[in-house]
C-alpha cells in the first residue's frame, strides 16, 4: 500500500509541476523516477516515450502507465495514471468554475479574443512541427493534405481519417514506399 | 445520460488522439460541431488554458471540456473517459512490447498517421482560429467585406508568429498573457 501511495504522490508532483505534458515532463520524470527512486532506467524512460508516442493516448500519462505497470501491475498502472492526472482535474476544475462566472465581463471577453489569437499561433506552430517530422515524400504530402481537405470540407470524425491514415501507410509501404 | 456521453466521446479521442499534445484539438473540435455542449471558441480558451497550467495538455483539454459540459463529475467522466483505453492499450503493449518495438507494420502504420495528425490539427485549428480573424456579416459587398476583417487581430497573428519563433525559448504561458493583455487594451472582445 506505501508502494502504491508512493506511485500516486510521484506522479502528481510530476502532473502538478510540468507545464505541456510530454517532452516537457522528461527532465522531471528522469529526477524522480529514475534518479530518487530507481523505479526505472534512463533507457527504459526513452523506450517508453517512444512506445508512448506509437500508442494511442497522451503520452504522459502512457509513460506513467508503463512505470507503474512495471512496478505493481494493473493496480500500480492506475495509481500512477490516477496521479498524474489529479493535479490537472483540480486545477483546471477551480479554473473552469470561476472564468463560468466571469466570462461575460467585457475584461475577460476582451482578453480571451486576444488570447485566441495567441492560440492560433501556437497551434500553427505545433503544426509546422509535425509537418517536418511527418511529411517527408510524395506520399505523406498526399495523405497531410487529403486529411486537411477532408477535415475542412466533410462532416466526419477525425477517427476515420486516422484509421485511414494508417491504412494508407500500411499500403504504402507494402507497395515498396512510393518516393 | 450526458455522463455517459461525455466519457464515450472522451474515450475515443483517447482510442484515437495519436502523438499527444494538440492531437486531441481535432477531436474537440468535432465535439463542438456535432453537439451543442460547447463552442469553437470555447475550444480554443481550452487550449489557452491547458497550455498554461500544469499537466498534460490532453488531460487538461478533457477536464475542461467535461466541466463546462457538466459540472465536476462531468470533468472526471472526461478525464477517465480520456485515459482509460491509453491504461489498457499500455499494460497490453507492455506484455508484448519486444515484438512491438522495432515491428514493420507499426512502422508503417506511423509513417501514415504522422501527416495525417498534422493535416486533422491544422484544418481544426484553421477553422477555430478564422472567426478571430474574419467576423462574416452576411453581405458579400465588397466594401463590407474588407470591413469584416479583424485588422488588428491578424497584425497580432503576424506579430505574435515572428515573436513565438524568435523567442522559442519562452513558455507559451507568457505569449497567452501578453495577448490578453493587447486583447484588453485594443477590446479584441468587442
Amino acid at each position: 500500500m506505501k508502494e502504491l501511495l508512493d506511485l500516486f504522490l510521484t506522479f502528481a508532483r510530476i502532473g502538478g509541476l510540468t507545464f505541456g505534458g510530454g517532452y516537457a515532463m522528461l527532465p522531471m520524470l528522469q529526477k524522480e523516477v529514475v534518479e530518487k527512486r530507481n523505479w526505472v532506467s534512463e533507457e527504459e524512460i526513452m523506450d517508453y516515450y517512444a512506445l508512448g508516442q506509437c500508442t494511442p493516448g497522451i503520452i504522459a500519462v502512457n509513460v506513467a502507465t508503463f512505470i507503474g505497470y512495471k512496478n505493481k501491475g494493473v493496480i500500480g498502472s492506475i495509481f500512477s495514471t490516477a496521479g498524474v492526472i489529479a493535479p490537472s482535474v483540480v486545477i483546471i476544475t477551480i479554473i473552469a468554475a470561476f472564468l463560468q462566472n466571469f466570462a461575460d465581463l467585457p475584461l475577460v471577453q476582451n482578453a480571451f479574443g486576444g488570447i485566441r489569437v495567441c492560440v492560433g499561433v501556437l497551434v500553427l506552430n505545433a503544426v509546422q512541427k509535425l509537418w517536418k517530422k511527418g511529411v517527408i515524400d510524395k506520399a505523406t504530402l498526399l495523405i497531410c493534405l487529403a486529411v486537411f481537405a477532408g477535415t475542412m470540407l466533410l462532416d466526419v470524425s477525425p477517427v476515420v481519417f486516422v484509421i485511414g491514415a494508417g491504412l494508407a501507410g500500411w499500403l504504402v509501404k507494402k507497395a515498396g514506399g512510393a518516393k | 445520460m450526458i455522463l455517459l456521453k461525455l466519457f464515450y466521446e472522451f474515450f475515443k479521442t483517447g482510442l484515437f488522439a495519436v502523438g499527444g499534445g494538440l492531437a486531441t484539438l481535432p477531436f474537440l473540435y468535432n465535439m463542438a460541431e456535432t453537439t451543442n455542449w460547447f463552442t469553437a471558441e470555447t475550444v480554443m480558451d481550452m487550449i489557452a488554458i491547458s497550455e498554461s497550467t500544469p499537466g498534460p495538455i490532453g488531460v487538461n483539454m478533457a477536464t475542461y471540456a467535461g466541466f463546462t459540459t457538466a459540472g465536476v463529475l462531468g470533468s472526471l467522466c472526461a478525464t477517465i473517459g480520456l485515459v482509460f483505453p491509453s491504461v489498457v492499450v499500455i499494460i497490453w503493449v507492455y506484455k508484448i512490447m519486444e515484438k512491438f518495438k522495432g515491428s514493420q507494420l507499426v512502422q508503417s502504420v506511423f509513417y501514415g498517421l504522422r501527416p495525417a495528425v498534422a493535416g486533422l490539427i491544422a484544418a481544426a485549428g484553421l477553422q477555430a482560429l478564422y472567426p478571430c480573424l474574419i467576423r462574416f456579416s452576411g453581405s458579400f459587398d465588397p466594401l463590407s467585406l474588407v470591413g469584416d476583417i479583424q485588422w488588428l487581430a491578424i497584425i497580432l497573428f503576424v506579430a505574435l508568429y515572428f515573436l513565438i519563433k524568435k523567442f522559442n525559448k519562452l513558455h507559451p504561458l507568457v505569449f497567452i498573457a501578453a495577448s490578453a493583455v493587447v486583447g484588453v487594451l485594443f477590446q479584441f472582445g468587442a
